[in-house]
């Protein structure tokens, strides 16, 4: 899939603003009024639309359950946001608590590890020819295209043969292994390593390892948060692994646990609406975070993220 | 060291160039290792396991025995008429949602660049929240918000004496195509976006020069440079799409009538794995699925990348 790189997709944010100033400097579009208007007019329309579910959310999640029944969704009544927290935190022993931590749990240590892993791989597919090489490459792009439903049904039965199931090693170590953060971290290294670098210090004495540490790490630095952003979200978001591999609720993640609540309404005539709303809006809160906090490892991770 | 001291002979410095390209290997052992045991080996026990098949003996009676059963769960698959429905309700949503969700995101894209600057920066953030947000909680969202007790959707269009289940059979469709589109766009128009972003301005500067219109510097400048990037997004879009699984599964939680548990073919292949046990067949349909969706994108790569690109 590699040739499908676009050569302008790849370009980070910082030299686009570059040419939006010369965009500016050439002279402003000289656009009608009624055009600038449609303009506004049309984003206003998709933004409106894309932020109106999320507000229904957080208007939903101050509300008690009859009242999530009765009154309109995009505005506010009785403000029950902390009683609905209690109830949600206290649920069956404050399970979502423990969901919480899990996913948190599991986010942190399987990203962290996939971090290290897959930078040293793509540094070093980066930076050495070595005999096999070519085919590590092939290998990799060549799994991007294999179906996750294809690979899980037999890791089901892997896991059983090495006991994994059940078990958050079932989550955390086939996590360490992702193709496509070896695919972004040789990118990286190819754009932010100088070659020359790695002789002058060859030329200095050091050895290999400790170039990798002291010099190739440090200068992969925003390529590997990119890394661990990008398989952060992906790891809190998935789902379809949890669900397989995990058995006892509570191990279980807050994808899978809400799931499970959607699906006790139609099992019995227990009500969990209210908590899964609630539930849904905390769940987000460490996606906000990340996002603001890591914005310019984020943005351009985005964009580099369609190099898959 | 020694490379400073003194020239080393050929014969070192070849050892040495030996030495390095090892140790430059040995950073990609660790990662390769785990490749093989998460992926090839589950690739390999996938194609093993399909051409097996658990057999009771007799009348049910006693162990069950592995048979080989060579091609004999792929015959059975490609036979099977309701994994195939499901492939062509997917199919046909995917050939239907995609075109939809990919021209609204240039569109959007179009629109943004169009837009001032100002007015770009402002509304990009807010144009990428459904991006973020996690896709069970996208799909709880819009199951929520379609539901005619707990929803606004429901008696909004009531308004207009439009009588709306959007977990029905007729509508259910549409109900996944506009949470796909919600969650979609925003990301499939930021990719658009920065590819418009990084064309030279002096190419629309000699195009108005040479008396185009906005309307046409859009469609015949813009669309065309973007087009790579746009084959790559849908290319994407094929391979999530036909493997759809998590909405799905959501949504049955809400309409079991309308979404059955053989809806889309992961389903069909989950049901078959988990909840009657029957790993070799599902294994089969797994490959089978693989099949057509790489057949199905690299079909579509074929065909969109014949023509020359810019």
């Amino acid at each position: 899939m590699t040739a499908t790189i676009d050569r302008s997709t790849t370009t980070p944010p910082r030299p686009k603003r570059g040419a939006t100033a010369s965009r500016e400097g050439t002279g402003p579009v000289r656009h009608s009024r009624r055009t600038k208007a449609l303009v506004l007019g049309g984003v206003v329309l998709f933004t409106l639309y894309s932020l109106a579910p999320v507000w229904w959310l957080i208007v939903s999640a101050t509300k008690n359950q009859s009242d999530l029944y009765t009154t309109n969704g995009l505005w506010f009544s009785d403000l029950h946001f902390t009683d609905n927290l209690k109830a949600l935190f206290t649920y069956q022993d404050g399970i979502f608590l423990k969901w919480l931590w899990n996913t948190l749990y599991y986010g942190v240590v399987g990203t962290a590890g996939m971090t290290l892993v897959c930078v040293a791989c793509g540094y070093g597919l980066a930076m050495y020819q070595f005999r096999g090489r070519g085919v590590l490459m092939g290998c990799i792009i060549g799994s991007f295209l294999v179906p996750h439903a294809l690979l899980t049904i037999p890791s089901f039965l892997l896991f059983t043969d090495l006991r994994m199931v059940d078990t958050p090693s079932a989550i955390i170590v086939p996590s360490l292994f992702n193709a496509f953060s070896v695919y972004l971290a040789k990118v990286y290294a190819e754009g932010a390593i100088p070659p020359e670098l790695l002789e002058a210090a060859r030329i200095d004495g050091a050895g290999e390892y400790r170039i990798f540490f002291t010099v190739g790490a440090r200068l992969m630095s925003t390529g590997a948060a990119t890394i661990f952003l990008l398989g952060f979200v992906g790891s809190w978001n998935s789902f379809f692994g949890p669900l397989v591999f995990l058995r006892t609720p509570e191990k279980w993640t807050v994808m899978v646990g809400l799931y499970s609540w959607l699906k006790v309404k139609v099992d019995t005539s227990a009500d969990l609406t209210g908590m899964v709303v609630v539930g849904s809006l905390l769940s987000l809160i460490p996606m906000v975070i990340l996002m603001i906090s890591m914005q310019r490892f984020w943005r351009s991770g985005v964009t580099l993220g369609s190099l898959k | 060291m020694a490379a400073v001291t003194e020239p080393p002979s050929r014969a070192a410095r070849l050892g040495w160039r030996r030495i390095m390209a090892l140790k430059g290997a040995s950073f990609t052992v660790p990662f390769f290792l785990g490749f093989l045991l998460f992926t090839v080996t589950p690739l390999v026990m996938a194609l093993k396991e399909s051409l097996y098949s658990e057999k009771g003996s007799g009348l049910g009676f006693g162990e069950k025995t592995v048979e080989f059963v060579g091609l004999d769960n792929f015959v059975e698959g490609f036979g099977d008429g309701r994994f195939w429905a499901s492939m062509l309700r997917v199919g046909l949503f995917a050939v239907i949602s995609i075109p939809v969700i990919q021209i609204a995101s240039v569109g959007l894209a179009l629109l943004l660049d169009a837009a001032s600057q100002r007015v770009a920066d402002r509304f990009r953030i807010p144009l990428l929240i459904p991006y973020m947000i996690p896709g069970i909680v996208a799909t709880l969202i819009w199951i929520y918000l379609y539901s005619p007790v707990v929803g606004p959707l429901t008696p909004f269009f009531d308004l207009f004496g439009i009588d709306a289940n959007f977990y029905g059979g007729e509508l259910i469709w549409v109900s996944i195509g506009n949470l796909m589109a919600w969650s979609g766009i925003g990301f499939n128009m930021l990719i658009v976006y920065s590819a418009l972003r990084s064309v030279d301005a002096n190419v629309y500067d000699a195009a108005r020069i040479d008396g185009a219109s906005e309307w046409r510097i859009a469609w015949s400048i813009k669309v065309p440079l973007v087009r790579r990037s746009l084959v790559l997004t849908t290319v994407l879009s094929i391979i999530g799409t036909l493997q759809i699984f998590s909405d799905t599964m959501l949504f049955k939680s809400m309409a079991p009538e309308t979404v059955t548990r053989d809806f889309t073919p992961i389903m069909a292949i989950y049901d078959w794995a988990f909840q009657q046990g029957n790993f070799n067949y599902a294994s089969a349909l797994s490959i089978i699925l693989a099949l057509v969706v790489g057949t199905a994108s690299a079909l579509f790569y074929r065909l969109t990348n014949k023509a020359p690109t810019s």
